[in-house]
Formats: C-alpha cells, sequence, structure tokens
C-alpha cells in the first residue's frame, strides 16, 4: 500500500502511523459524558470508504485524512487533516 | 450400519468397508421458520455456542446462520495456540475455564481435535519485560493456573537453537505456561458443529444475515439471504465483522476491524517443540504435526475488511524470525493469508446483554479468539440461557467502556491497532 | 517440422555413459562443459544449463523421492515450480535447503542433493509400509481416533506422528548466508517471459515507458524452449534470445531473470525473490543469496503461461509418469529423451505434440491413448507419424513398476484391456492458465467450459493477463495479445502507444489445436470406486477415494474439501491438483465445476526463504542502535552497557575490585548521594516548542497548568490520554517567551511527539504553535549531588550566577559554558539531591563528559548508569514506566490532585469517570521489607497477611524494586488497594513463581528526604 503525501509524494505505508476513524469529532469541553464516550470509544468501522488519520512518521509530521476502502485498500483521496494541501 | 460414534473400531470397520458408512459431519440444513434462538456466525464461538446451548442448557431449537462456509472465519485462519497465560483478573478466570474445556473437549465432542499442550514460552528480553512476566505469572498462579518463570540457561536446554549469543536483545529468559500448546484449528470448527448438530441444532451455512427485524426495541428475527427466520433471541458471533452485523441493529460498537496477517513453511522434520514469542519484536512461532512452522506477529494496523494484508509486516515478522531464530533463514514460507480481527478498545472481547432487547453480543476477540473459543462459548450459551454472565466471564460487559472498567492487557488505550 | 528436430538425435559422445539418456542438443544445454554433482552420495555428471531433475533424468535416476504419508516412491512430475514430488535437500549443515524442487534447482559443479523423508533408504523405505495401512489412513482419519485415554495424545499418539511428520531437515545452524533488500520502480511490469510476456516488454518498451520484466526462470523464453515452435522459420527460443538482447539494449527496460513475483499487495506493489546466488555453491564474498524486490509498478502484465494438469486414474504416480509438457520441455531444452519406451496419455491435441517430439529424439512410442472419442484428425496424423497405436476413447486403468514405471494397462473403448510394457507415460489432461497472482487479491476466476479451466473473468484496474494465462492458446495469439496489452499498459501509465516502432512480430503460422475434452478420471464412478489409488495431490497422497469421502462427510466446500484432505496445502500448494479435485468433487455431487465452486491462492506465488523476507535485519542488526553522544567515552571508561528500548545506555560503571554490578551500583549511588556524580540523559525526548499559543497547547495537552510558569522557570507535568489514564511525564522548561522545551520519557518521545503533532494538526490547527524534536541534537548530562554546584562552577562561564537564590530549583536558563559553547542549564532532580541537567549541542557530549571526569576529580565525581538512577528514582518515589504502564490512572499515581479543574486538557472529562479514581484501585505506595535482607521481587503481588494465597486475596502488586545503598534495605514501589490509607501495614509479599512470602510494611513511596531540603539546597 503507498499513499500520497501531499507535501513527500507518494510513499510507501511503512512510513506512515495509524490512528483511525478521522470522521469523529472531539466534543466541547462542556459536551455530557455521553458524547465524550462516543468519542473516545465509538466507531463506524465502515466496510467500505473509511477517512482515516495518518501520520506521516517517517516524513514530513503531518497528519494526513486518507480516504480509503476498507474492503480493497484502494485509496481514493489524501489531504491534511489541518486542512491545507490536498494529493 | 452408519458409523456415527468416532472410536477406534469405528475407524478400523469403515477402513474394511473402503470408509463408506461415515455419515455427514453436521446436516445441511435448511432455515426452519423459527427458533429460540439463532446465532449469527458459524465460526468457533457461533458453533462451541450452539453445542453448549443445547448441551448444558437444554436448548436445542437453535440454528447457527453462516454466510458462507461453516469455519470460514477466524477459526480456519489463526495460529492454532491455546494458553491462559493472562494478567489482568477480569481476563484470567475466563481464558483459564477455556483452557479446561480444551483439556476435556475431544471427549465431550468425540471429535479429535488435538489438543497439545506442548507448552507457550514468552520470552523476555530485559528486566522491565522480567518484571512484568514476574507480575503476571504470579497473577497467574494465584489464579490457580500454571506459570514457570525460566531462566536463559533453561530456556537453552529447551531451545539451545535460538540467537543467545550474537542477539540485538539477549534472552534473558521466558515465561512458560506448560498448560498452553496448540489446537488443530477446523478441527475445533467440525468437532463443535458435528456434535451440536447431533443434538438438534440447525446448521445453515451459505445463509448471510441482512437485516434485523426489531419492534419495539426487541429483536424478532433476522432477515436472511434465505428468507426471515424468526428467533426468540439472536446471539451474534461474528467476529471481525461484529460492527457490520450490530449495524443492521442500528448498534455501533467500540470496536475496529483489523487484518492480522499469519504464515506457514513447508513442512519440516519437527525442531520446534513448544509455541515461542519473541519478546524484542513482533514474532511468535510453533510447528504443526504436520511439521510446517505457523508463525505470525503483529496486526496490519489499519481498519480492513480485507482478509489480506501487506510486505511490511511480513518483512517484520521475518526479521523477528530471523533475530529470534536464524537456523529458519532457508526455511520457505509456504502461505501467508489475512484474517479479520474484531479489534475492540481496550483489546478485551465482549459478552453481554445489547441495548436491543433479546440481542446479545459476542465480539471483540482481538487476535486472541481462538483460544477463547470453549468459553466463549459457554459464557455466550450461558448469558443465552440464563441472560445473566456467566461467572468467568462478568468483565466482558459493553458498558465497560463508558464506565471506564476497561480491561486493558497491554496498557495502549483507546487505540485498537495497538492491542 | 523445422531443421533442430530432423532424425532421432544421437547420444552425446563426450558425457558417455554416464548420461544415458543424453540428447545430442538442448537449446539450454552447454553440452561442451561437463560438471559434477552427487545424488544420494552417486557422483553424477551434468552439464550447465541443467536443473537437477533434467540432469537425473539424463543419468537415468527416476526414484527421487518419497510422497508424505504413504511414502510411495516418486519421480519427477513436472518441469517447472510446480512440481509436487521432486523434493530434495541440497547442500548440508547450516547451508541445508529442505524440499528444494529438482525441477527449478540449477546444477553447478559439486551440488549435493540428497533425498528425504525416508529410512533408512531412498529404495528401501521402511515408512512405505504406511501404504499397507491406506484404507485406515484415510484423510481425516485422525479426528476419528487417539482420543483415549486423554493423557496419550500428548504422551503416546502424538509423538509417535510427529516422529513421522514434516519431509525434509531444517538447517542445523545460524544460516551463514546474506540477503539484501531492494526497491524498484517501473511503469509497466511483466511477469513471464514467454512470447506472450516479450512481446508485451517489447511493445509496452517502444513507448518508451519504463519496464521490469520478471523472469522466474533462469533463461527467458518460457514454452518456446520446451516445444519445437517455429518463429518466421527459426526456432522460437531464437527470437526469444534475440529479442532478450534487444529489450537489453533499451534504455528503460530491466531484466530480471531468476526473479519470482510472489505476490501482489497494494497500491501497485508487487513482491519478487531474485535468485542471486544459488546456483552457484557458494554466494561470491559481499554477495546475497537471494535479494528481496518490492516493485512498485503502475501497471502489470501477467504473462505467466499455464500448469499442466496431470490424469487421475489408479496407480498414476509411479516414477516416469510425468506431465506430457514437462516431457517436451526435458527434450528440447534440456536435451534429455526421459524413457527409451514412451506412452502417450490425453484429453487434447497439445499432449499428442510429446509424441512427436520423443519419437524425433528417439524413444519409440508404444502408444497414444486419446481419451476423446472419437480422438482428433491431429491424433490419428501424429499416431501414423511416429509409428504407434492409437487408442480412441482409450483409458489407463493400472499401471506397474514399484520404483519406477514398467507397463501400463489400457483399457481400449470397446471394453478390452491391453498391457504395454513402457517405462516414460507422458500425460496431459489439459492445461490451468496461470492466474495466481491475478488472485492473491481476493478475485474468485471463474470456470471456462469451452478451455476447461479457470480464467480470470474481470481484471482489476492496473492488471492486464497476457497468453495463456488469459487463454490464448496458440503462439501467434500469444505474441498478439502481448503486443496489443504491452501498449495498452504503457498507455494506462501515461505513455503515448503510438510511438516506438519496435521489429515486426514474428509469426508462427501453424495451426496449434487444443481440442480439448474434460477427463477428470479415467473411469467411471463406478469402476473409480472399485479401482487402486488414483492420486489428485502427489506430495501429501489425496486421492479421488479421499474426495470421496469427503464429499460423504458433507466437507463440499472447497475450503472444506482442502482442509479436511490436506489437499492443496503441500509445498506445491495445488499446482498441478487443485483443478481436478474440484472437478472430482463436482464429479461426485453431480455438480457442475461452476456449481461446486473455485480456487483461490494466497501469497507467494512459490515459497520464499525467511530470511530472504528478513533481509539485513538479523542478528545486531536486527534493530539500529541508538547510541547517545557519551557512548564512545562510556565504553573507554569500561562501562556494562544495557538496552533501553533501541538506545545503547551504560548501565553501570564498574570500577578494579569491584566483585559484583551490586557493589558498583551502591558506590555510584552513595557518591551522589554524598558528593557529586553525572548521567548521559540524553535519551530522554526532548521536543522544542515555539509559537504565541504555545502555553496554550500545554495547557491542553497536560494535566496542570501552564500559564503561569514564568520564563527561566520548569515544572513537571503530567499527561493523560484521552481515555482519562495517564500517558507520559516529564518537565518542560519555559526558555523564552513563546519557546519551550519539553522533555518525555525516553520510551514514549515518538508517542508524545505525534500526539502534540495530532493535537495541533487535527484538533487545533488555529493554534500558531510548531514543534521540532531535538532529542538528537542536544547532549544532556544530569549532574547530580550535593556537590553539583560546585562542579558547574567549574564549567559554566562565571557570569552566570548558579547560587541557590539566582538559579533555584526549577530554573531553567541559557547559559554560555566557559570556552563559549551555548548551552541551556535547568535545575531538575530525578534523584532528590541537589542536581542540574546541562545540555550542549550533541557534537559536545562527549568533551562534556570528559570536561566534567576533569574539573570534578576533586570532589571524587562519579559516573552512574541507569541502574544507579533507576535506584534513585525509587528511593525518591518518582514513577518510571513500571508504574506508567498504560494502565494507572493520575490517581494511581497519587497525583490526583494535579488535575485542573479550570480548563479543558486531553482526558479531562474521561479521567473524572467515577472508575478512574475508585478508592479501591491499587495506588502507588512504598514498600520495605520486615526484615531488611529479603529481597523485593518486582512482579510479587501484594496480599494481607495470613490471606489464602489465591486471586481473591490479591490486592496489588510491586511495581519496582532495588536494593538501596541509602536507606539500607530493599525498598520497593508498587500498587496496593486502598494504598494511601495503608502506611505501616504490614502486608505479605508473594511470588509464587518463586515460592516465597515474605512481609513488607507499607510505607510513603518517598524513601529518602521526603521533605525535599536537598533539592532545595
Amino acid at each position: 500500500m503507498r499513499i500520497h503525501c501531499p507535501y513527500c509524494g507518494t510513499r510507501g505505508v511503512e512510513e506512515f502511523t495509524y490512528l483511525g476513524d478521522a470522521t469523529v469529532r472531539r466534543p466541547d469541553p462542556d459536551a455530557p459524558e455521553a458524547a465524550w464516550v462516543d468519542y473516545v470509544y465509538l466507531r463506524d468501522n465502515p466496510a467500505g470508504p473509511h477517512p482515516e488519520y495518518w501520520y506521516h512518521a517517517a516524513g514530513c509530521h503531518g497528519w494526513l485524512v486518507v480516504v480509503r476502502d476498507t474492503r480493497t485498500h484502494e485509496i481514493f483521496s489524501v489531504r491534511t487533516a489541518s486542512g491545507g494541501a490536498e494529493a | 450400519m452408519s458409523s456415527d460414534r468416532y472410536s477406534f473400531l469405528s475407524v478400523l470397520r469403515e477402513a474394511l468397508r473402503g470408509q463408506t458408512g461415515w455419515k455427514p459431519a453436521w446436516r445441511k440444513a435448511d432455515p426452519q421458520e423459527s427458533y429460540d434462538v439463532v446465532i449469527v456466525g458459524g465460526g468457533g464461538h457461533g458453533l462451541a455456542t450452539a453445542y453448549y446451548l443445547a448441551r448444558r442448557y437444554g436448548i436445542r431449537r437453535v440454528a447457527v446462520v453462516e454466510k458462507s462456509w461453516l469455519g470460514n472465519g477466524n477459526i480456519g485462519r489463526n495460529t492454532t495456540i491455546v494458553r491462559s497465560n493472562y494478567l489482568l483478573a477480569g481476563n484470567v478466570p475466563f481464558y483459564e475455564c477455556s483452557m479446561k474445556l480444551w483439556e476435556g473437549l475431544e471427549q465431550d465432542i468425540n471429535y479429535n481435535a488435538m489438543v497439545s499442550q506442548r507448552g507457550v514460552l514468552n520470552l523476555f528480553h530485559n528486566d522491565g519485560q522480567r518484571n512484568a512476566y514476574t507480575r503476571r505469572g504470579n497473577a497467574m498462579r494465584l489464579h490457580g493456573v500454571d506459570a514457570q518463570l525460566l531462566d536463559a540457561a533453561a530456556v537453552r536446554r529447551k531451545l539451545p537453537f535460538l540467537d543467545f549469543d550474537n542477539a540485538r536483545f539477549p534472552i534473558q529468559g521466558g515465561l512458560l505456561q506448560q498448560r498452553g500448546g496448540t489446537v488443530r484449528h477446523d478441527a475445533v470448527a467440525w468437532g463443535y458443529a458435528r456434535a451440536a448438530d447431533r443434538l438438534g441444532v440447525d446448521i445453515i451455512e451459505n445463509c448471510e444475515v441482512t437485516g434485523m427485524r426489531i419492534t419495539d426495541g426487541r429483536v424478532e428475527g433476522v432477515e436472511t439471504t434465505r428468507g426471515f427466520i424468526g428467533a426468540k433471541k439472536v446471539g451474534l458471533a461474528c467476529a471481525g465483522n461484529s460492527s457490520r452485523v450490530a449495524a443492521l441493529a442500528g448498534l455501533r460498537l467500540p470496536i475496529e476491524s483489523h487484518v492480522l496477517q499469519a504464515f506457514v513453511t513447508e513442512g519440516l522434520k519437527p525442531f520446534i517443540d513448544c509455541v515461542v514469542t519473541f519478546g524484542a519484536g513482533h514474532f511468535y512461532i510453533s510447528q504443526s504435526d504436520k511439521g510446517g512452522l505457523v508463525f505470525g506477529g503483529d496486526i496490519d494496523g489499519y481498519n480492513s475488511y480485507a482478509q489480506r494484508g501487506n510486505m511490511p509486516v511480513v518483512e517484520d515478522v521475518c526479521e523477528g524470525g530471523m533475530a529470534l531464530m536464524p537456523r529458519i533463514g532457508r526455511v520457505r514460507m509456504l502461505r501467508q493469508w489475512g484474517g479479520l480481527m474484531d479489534m475492540s478498545m481496550d483489546g478485551s472481547p465482549i459478552i453481554d446483554r445489547t441495548p436491543v432487547d433479546q440481542l446479545y453480543l459476542n465480539a471483540g476477540w482481538c487476535y486472541g479468539g481462538f483460544k477463547a473459543t470453549p468459553a466463549s462459548g459457554l459464557c455466550f450459551a450461558h448469558l443465552l440461557a440464563r441472560d445473566e454472565p456467566h461467572p468467568v466471564a462478568t468483565a466482558y460487559r459493553l458498558d465497560r467502556f463508558a464506565r471506564g472498567a476497561v480491561i486493558d492487557e497491554k496498557g495502549m488505550g483507546a487505540q485498537p491497532n495497538l492491542h | 517440422m523445422n531443421d533442430l528436430s530432423t532424425s532421432p538425435m544421437s547420444r552425446t559422445g563426450h558425457a558417455g555413459k554416464t548420461q544415458p539418456m543424453r540428447l545430442a542438443r538442448g537449446n539450454g544445454i552447454n553440452g561442451d562443459t561437463t560438471i559434477r554433482f552427487t545424488f544420494d552420495g552417486r557422483v553424477l555428471e551434468a552439464h550447465p544449463g541443467d536443473t537437477l531433475a533434467s540432469a537425473l533424468l539424463a543419468n537415468g535416476v527416476r526414484l527421487v523421492g518419497r510422497s508424505f504419508k504413504y511414502h510411495r516412491p516418486r519421480g519427477i512430475l513436472s518441469a517447472g515450480p510446480e512440481e509436487p514430488n521432486a523434493l530434495v535437500e541440497l547442500r548440508d549443515g547450516a547451508r541445508r535447503e529442505p524440499n528444494s524442487r529438482a525441477t527449478v534447482t540449477e546444477v553447478f559443479d559439486g551440488l549435493a542433493a540428497t533425498s528425504q523423508n525416508r529410512w533408512p533408504g531412498l529404495k528401501h523405505d521402511l515408512l512405505g509400509a504406511n501404504s499397507l495401512l491406506a484404507p485406515v489412513f484415510s484423510a481425516g482419519f485422525y479426528y476419528k481416533t487417539f482420543m483415549w485415554p486423554a493423557s496419550f495424545w500428548e504422551k503416546v499418539y502424538e509423538p509417535i506422528i510427529r516422529r513421522a511428520a514434516g519431509l525434509g531437515r531444517a538447517a542445523d545452524d545460524a544460516d551463514p548466508d546474506s540477503y539484501e533488500k531492494a526497491t524498484a520502480f517501473c511503469d509497466v511490469l511483466v511477469v513471464g517471459s514467454g512470447p506472450a510476456g516479450l512481446a508485451a516488454a517489447r511493445a509496452a518498451a517502444g513507448t518508451g515507458a519504463r519496464v521490469i520484466l520478471c523472469e522466474q526462470d533462469s533463461l527467458t523464453g518460457g514454452r518456446l524452449r520446451a516445444e519445437q515452435t517455429v518463429l518466421d522459420g527459426r526456432p522460437g527460443w531464437e527470437w526469444a534470445q534475440e529479442t532478450e538482447q534487444y529489450l537489453r539494449a533499451q534504455p528503460e527496460v530491466r531484466i530480471m531473470t531468476r526473479t519470482c513475483v510472489f505476490g501482489r499487495y497494494d497500491g501497485g506493489c508487487y513482491g519478487a525473490l531474485e535468485r542471486v546466488a544459488d546456483h552457484v555453491a557458494v554466494p561470491q564474498a559481499g554477495q546475497p543469496r537471494q535479494r528481496l524486490w518490492r516493485i512498485v509498478a503502475g501497471q502489470c502484465i501477467l504473462a505467466t503461461g499455464g500448469i499442466e494438469r496431470p490424469i487421475v486414474f489408479p496407480d498414476n504416480d509411479r516414477p516416469g509418469i510425468m506431465l506430457a509438457g514437462a516431457v517436451r520441455a526435458y527434450v528440447n531444452r534440456f536435451g534429455v529423451v526421459p524413457g527409451h519406451q514412451a506412452v502417450i496419455y490425453a484429453n487434447n491435441d497439445d499432449g499428442l505434440r510429446t509424441a512427436v517430439d520423443l519419437h524425433d529424439a528417439g524413444a519409440s512410442i508404444a502408444a497414444i491413448i486419446d481419451s476423446r472419442l472419437p480422438s482428433s484428425t491431429a491424433a490419428q496424423v501424429t499416431a501414423r507419424r511416429v509409428g504407434a497405436p492409437l487408442f480412441a476413447g482409450g483409458a489407463i486403468v493400472k499401471t506397474s513398476g514399484h520404483t519406477g514405471l514398467k507397463a501400463v494397462q489400457v483399457r481400449d473403448s470397446a471394453g478390452q484391456t491391453h498391457r504395454l510394457a513402457c517405462d516414460l507415460l507422458a500425460v496431459s489432461g489439459g492445461w490451468n492458465p496461470d492466474i495466481a497472482l491475478a488472485t492473491h487479491h481476493r478475485m474468485h476466476p471463474v470456470y471456462d467450459e469451452v478451455l476447461n479451466a479457470f480464467v480470470v473473468s474481470s481484471v482489476p484496474a492496473g492488471l492486464h493477463i497476457a497468453g495463456f494465462a488469459a487463454g490464448s492458446l496458440t503462439t501467434d495469439a500469444a505474441l498478439a495479445q502481448g503486443d496489443a496489452l504491452g501498449r495498452t499498459a504503457a498507455q494506462a501509465a501515461g505513455f503515448d502507444a503510438a510511438i516506438g516502432p519496435a521489429p515486426a512480430l514474428p509469426r508462427a503460422g501453424q495451426e496449434e489445436g487444443y481440442a480439448i475434452a474434460p477427463l477428470w478420471h479415467a473411469l467411471d464412478r463406478g469402476a473409480a470406486k472399485q479401482a487402486g489409488r488414483a492420486f489428485i495431490d502427489f506430495q501429501n497422497d489425496v486421492t479421488a477415494k479421499d474426495v470421496s469421502l469427503a464429499a460423504r462427510e458433507g466437507f463440499w466446500a472447497v475450503e472444506h474439501l482442502k482442509r479436511y484432505t490436506t489437499l492443496g496445502m503441500a509445498t506445491d500448494q495445488g499446482k498441478t491438483a487443485n483443478v481436478n479435485a474440484l472437478a472430482m468433487m463436482a464429479w461426485e455431487r453431480g455438480r457442475t465445476i461452476a456449481q461446486t465452486g473455485t480456487t483461490i491462492v494466497r501469497p507467494p506465488v512459490q515459497p520464499c526463504a525467511i530470511g530472504a523476507l528478513a533481509g539485513t535485519h538479523r542478528g545486531r542488526h536486527f534493530k539500529p542502535h541508538r547510541l547517545p553522544p557519551t557512548h564512545d567515552w562510556a565504553v573507554e571508561t569500561g562501562c556494562v552497557l544495557t538496552s533501553n528500548g533501541i538506545w545503547q545506555r551504560a548501565q553501570w560503571y564498574p570500577r578494579p575490585g569491584e566483585t559484583s554490578w551490586q557493589e558498583t551500583v551502591n558506590r555510584e549511588v552513595r557518591s551522589v548521594r554524598s558528593s557529586v556524580g553525572f548521567c548521559d540523559v540524553t535519551t530522554l525526548g526532548k521536543i522544542d516548542i515555539q509559537g504565541i499559543d504555545a502555553a496554550t497547547l500545554l495547557e491542553r495537552v497536560y494535566v496542570n497548568a501552564w500559564r503561569k510558569l514564568p520564563v527561566g522557570r520548569a515544572r513537571y507535568g503530567l499527561m493523560l490520554r484521552e481515555d482519562g489514564f495517564a500517558f507520559d511525564d516529564g518537565t518542560t522548561a519555559r526558555l523564552g517567551e513563546n519557546h519551550y522545551v519539553m522533555t518525555t520519557t525516553t520510551a514514549n518521545a515518538g508517542a508524545v511527539m505525534r500526539h502534540l503533532e495530532f493535537c495541533h494538526q487535527c484538533l487545533w490547527p488555529e493554534l500558531d504553535v510548531q514543534f521540532i524534536s531535538v532529542t538528537d541534537a542536544w547532549a544532556q548530562i544530569a549532574v547530580a549531588g550535593p556537590r553539583s554546584r560546585d562542579v558547574l562552577r567549574e564549567i559554566i562561564d562565571d557570569s552566570f550566577d548558579l547560587s541557590n537564590e539566582a538559579f533555584g530549583y526549577m530554573g531553567a536558563a541559557h547559559v554560555r559554558l566557559r570556552g563559549g559553547v551555548a548551552g541551556r542549564l535547568f535545575r531538575l532532580s530525578f534523584s532528590g539531591e541537589l542536581a542540574y541537567e546541562i545540555a550542549v549541542p550533541a557534537r559536545y557530549g562527549d568533551a562534556l563528559a570528559r570536561l566534567l571526569m576533569r574539573v570534578g576529580a576533586p570532589y571524587g565525581i562519579t559516573p552512574y548508569g541507569t541502574e544507579a538512577l533507576g535506584v534513585m528514582r525509587i528511593e525518591k518515589g518518582h514513577p518510571a514506566g513500571p508504574e506508567l504502564n498504560g494502565q494507572t490512572t493520575a490517581h494511581d499515581l497519587g497525583m490526583g490532585r494535579m488535575l485542573s479543574g479550570r480548563k479543558d486538557f486531553i482526558g479531562r472529562v474521561m479521567a473524572q469517570r467515577a472508575a478512574l479514581s475508585d478508592a479501591a484501585r491499587p495506588t502507588l505506595v512504598g514498600l520495605k521489607p520486615v526484615n531488611a535482607g529479603d529481597a523485593l521481587v518486582a512482579g510479587a503481588h501484594l496480599l494481607p497477611r495470613g490471606a489464602p494465597a489465591s486471586a481473591a486475596s490479591d490486592q496489588g502488586w510491586i511495581s519496582s524494586s532495588a536494593w538501596s545503598p541509602t536507606v539500607e534495605s530493599w525498598i520497593g514501589l508498587g500498587f496496593l488497594c486502598h494504598g494511601a490509607q495503608r502506611h505501616g501495614e504490614i502486608i505479605a509479599v508473594h511470588n509464587p513463581l518463586a515460592g516465597t512470602v515474605t512481609e513488607a510494611r507499607v510505607v510513603p513511596p518517598v524513601f529518602v528526604d521526603p521533605e525535599g531540603s536537598r533539592l532545595h539546597a
């Protein structure tokens, strides 16, 4: 598997560290505890396209949002998590 | 006369008449209109659940529905290791219950699953690891589980060909559970299937669950590719795909699906007698009764339903193998495969009710489900029959995440790919 | 017929009697040179270009191995990697390679091959007696017995089974050869160099695309070398050779022979194994034995050809029974005629060509058995040409010859049987396209009723299939398809397919009929049931009857069939067996093959040495060594090193006369506590944090408050994970208005960096803050002890006021060393003494250590290692890895009150859950043995005195322990239920692994200077 880092170009998956689902949003500090439980523990875990966080540990240290099909490992898009560059 | 009871005599008798008297290992059942319990997932856990429901709890109107062929999931894709060398109080009694069930399994189900208690040896390479294994081994002993702490000399006597002298991380010793070992994985599925079948359980293959019929918060049955099947209770035992099936009931789970690769070499004359795990890399190995080295390592680390992994992990695992036992350099890896792991948020399983009435969940086995098969089946059967957790599975509640009562053996927190 | 096949070839003169089956010529053999090898100790001759199989056949050796279960005598079935029978051990000792296929082993001068899985010898193998028990040893019989009594499995049955298990023996010792890994990139990867592959590579290269052509064999050409195909009036293999030369001259083409593409992975990644030095006795100095290639390809063309199927008939496994296509390969490429008297048995026209090639090579053809009725015109023509009887609609019902074929019994279409003496039977049940690589992504092939084989129905993006692998039946079709797909692939990779004039494609022109009629068992069902064993999976001895039994017992699904009978599980992965077995199952159940299932395979396509997959990462090079800046100096002093993650650190510094590590460590601790010592703490993670929002970020990642930390001060901080459990700790110093430097634990340096970047980039990208890891940039040395200030005065420039008043505990400052080096000074203490950490650019670390030794000499300065560091941190009750193990909370660590209630921070909400601060949770305590001499063992458990040794009474454990020379007692840190309320209580310390129970007193987790007066001195 290879990921196209917007900063570094296409690199082997071994350069990246995975975190998981990029659709979950950290709740407001005042949100009820249930919202935090959801955020920390519950996942859609879909079979299909999955936006997910990858960290380019052996490269630019950028956190990326990669949309990847969990059934085929095909990658549809990559963008930086901070909302900048898109590959 | 058919030969239905397996024995030395029945094997001899069949040998004399060309093996023509054997009955199918299990009937190819068609779905009935309804059952007391429908179990979703014809893998080890589902089949064991059905067996214990019928055998120990007297519930025989049971169907196991399997979307593909029986045993297509992790029961047939694992590295066959059984052990109960856990640390935490939430886990040890459960896995020890499983170990005891393994020890009597073959006579119980009349099927030789080749439970082989050859020992599981976890190597350690520094003082910190030794201390952690000491804590674990002592926890096991306090729970009445066997454990021994070996020093480097004792490990050398047992496995003289490990890299003791030139290693990057020299071996200091190991924690040995002699009662651990391996079990012929497919035979577990077939044995439970056969035993459950003889007790009246319907095993329905090629029957995929496509929906749940839920009325007023209560499950009434499952929609399948072979029609609706009514059920008083539905139990999900489809680890790897738990999230997908639970989603049919509107549930989100504290689980990610990940791929774990495993490997087998060509058959070799036996030279590795026990299961060995490397403490300085992701590598563990045993040798099967056919002679193949069965080995594995870490999960690939990303969500996947693809049942296959990638090269970096293959290389990482083989690097561990060569670092630990450089003698296997010219041994050839014959086959690699991937299984889907229900990686839970604390690395431990779930056996519990769900927010949907009469819908029960058995999930989150991470890469440790095989060894748990008998106890998982027993405890899930207990829960389905009695509506309360089995005494050895009281920690495996779904609400433990919300409560913070997690069972985190590795201390990795809510990040599944690190467990 | 072309000029190569004129008249029977004469036997070669120079090989003499030693190679009785050798012909004058083979297109892949250098007959001018003779080399020697041994098989089971017997010295034999061969030529360069031979495989072990061809060389054995040339020498008339037919019995090569024994099967797995029944130890049936076996010979050579194939001429390629699909070989199930001819497995041998190559070389010996540490270089022994078990299960090596003779058919792909290149012979070199001095090669030693040994038969395997037999005792005492190949010809007389006592375990051949297993064959007598075949009626018992049916598929899966072991699941039905060996269960009584339960304890007998490990004690009796399994040891017997394991004694018989396995094939060859693994090497005796560590592999002495080296391996390496390489990565290659290309636009078009072509797998296979037969006509389709060569045409594809040529066409793709013509567009300017970067092309890699991989061929598992030592020679390119594929079947062009095995057949007598004529292209434009010349031997096909000559065209292959020319095309290879042409391709090698192209600037963007790389041809890799002896390279098997074994796996297709995601994103256009392919794994390939190059056998660099397997065809020589020992690799040259510096040369790897094999090289693992990771090939990243934009497009891939599979031109992998096909694998021929055997025919299932009784006793179809004797040495001398070979695949027809393999026989042609031995004749045409290797110049070996595998028998004098041959019978051909086929269900297709392709197999019949074998009769012609053998006949032209001088063998006599005893009969042609064509299972088809009526037989084809081609069969009739062939039979006439070779002067052999043709049995149209015939079947072989029996064979004889224990260790080598002697005769076959043929049943003609009228039901009459005929005994035909022969020493070679060439069989062809048709060909399977080799689509293994295409199925690695779990794509299911479909059954083609015309081809009678599985083909790929829809090709995944980036993959193309050409030649016979795609069902192209003739050489011309393969060439044309390869050519077209070469262009298509290049175009898909972004190249202009129109450019690039390649030489014109050659043409074979002749009709190459196939005309296959399915034949899944030589006999009808009734007869098959009565007949002897007909093997499907040769190596694992799976027979047609085993498939019947599997059907009877309900193991219909292909995967059940495989797993129950072990079909396809042998070293050849069922390459010659799987389709026959599937067809047999369909036959048993009266279903079509399509209804019965399909087979997919998993990587690797061919078995791969574990050493090659590991590459250079073994022994000391398993993981990198990371060395602190004072490493060289420390080694010079004779320190003992320890691994701390991948770091190598000084564990202690023994002095002459010291007799134990304990003595050394005690001295180091006493020196620090009484005078001064120093320790390299560079390994702690150091993260430089800058930006106007730096303080805001610290507030959010640490549990405690940071806004009011003044410039020039440091503070201890605790980080949680978002789930509320403790993550990491360390100190962070404020060096400027918007400039902080954070330290992390050694173990979590990378994880904390990643975490900070996550918090910034994913959670709060609006914050103006930047991070960089400076762990390697700064050498950091702790100088600790009551005389540390005195030592530093010798080092730090006079302009800096080191007095307690000016630079108190937790001070942080930019400093200049005497001589001008700019550094940083922190007044931090892990030891609990007056202490500093001094940081200088890493290149000065070594000099700083030497300087400290010199200027500290008057004070008796003592370097100390990780062991003394650990003793002193336990004496002070500082948590480290064993306490911060990811399972503990701030409450457990006695830091519950650090959690700020006035701000949001990572882990805040989840940490507030009752379960994380439950009073019953084990919390950090100190422990001292009641008898000072009783060792406290980390990992021992804490139980109430007098309670039974059981889990129900388990209340905690010891996480860290040490002998404290300061307290003159063993001391420990541990976690105990209600620990904070139990100071003074005596509890039992259980270590059942060691068989000990001792007693210890629960004390506060600080053993030395609880008031902290030394810190502030």
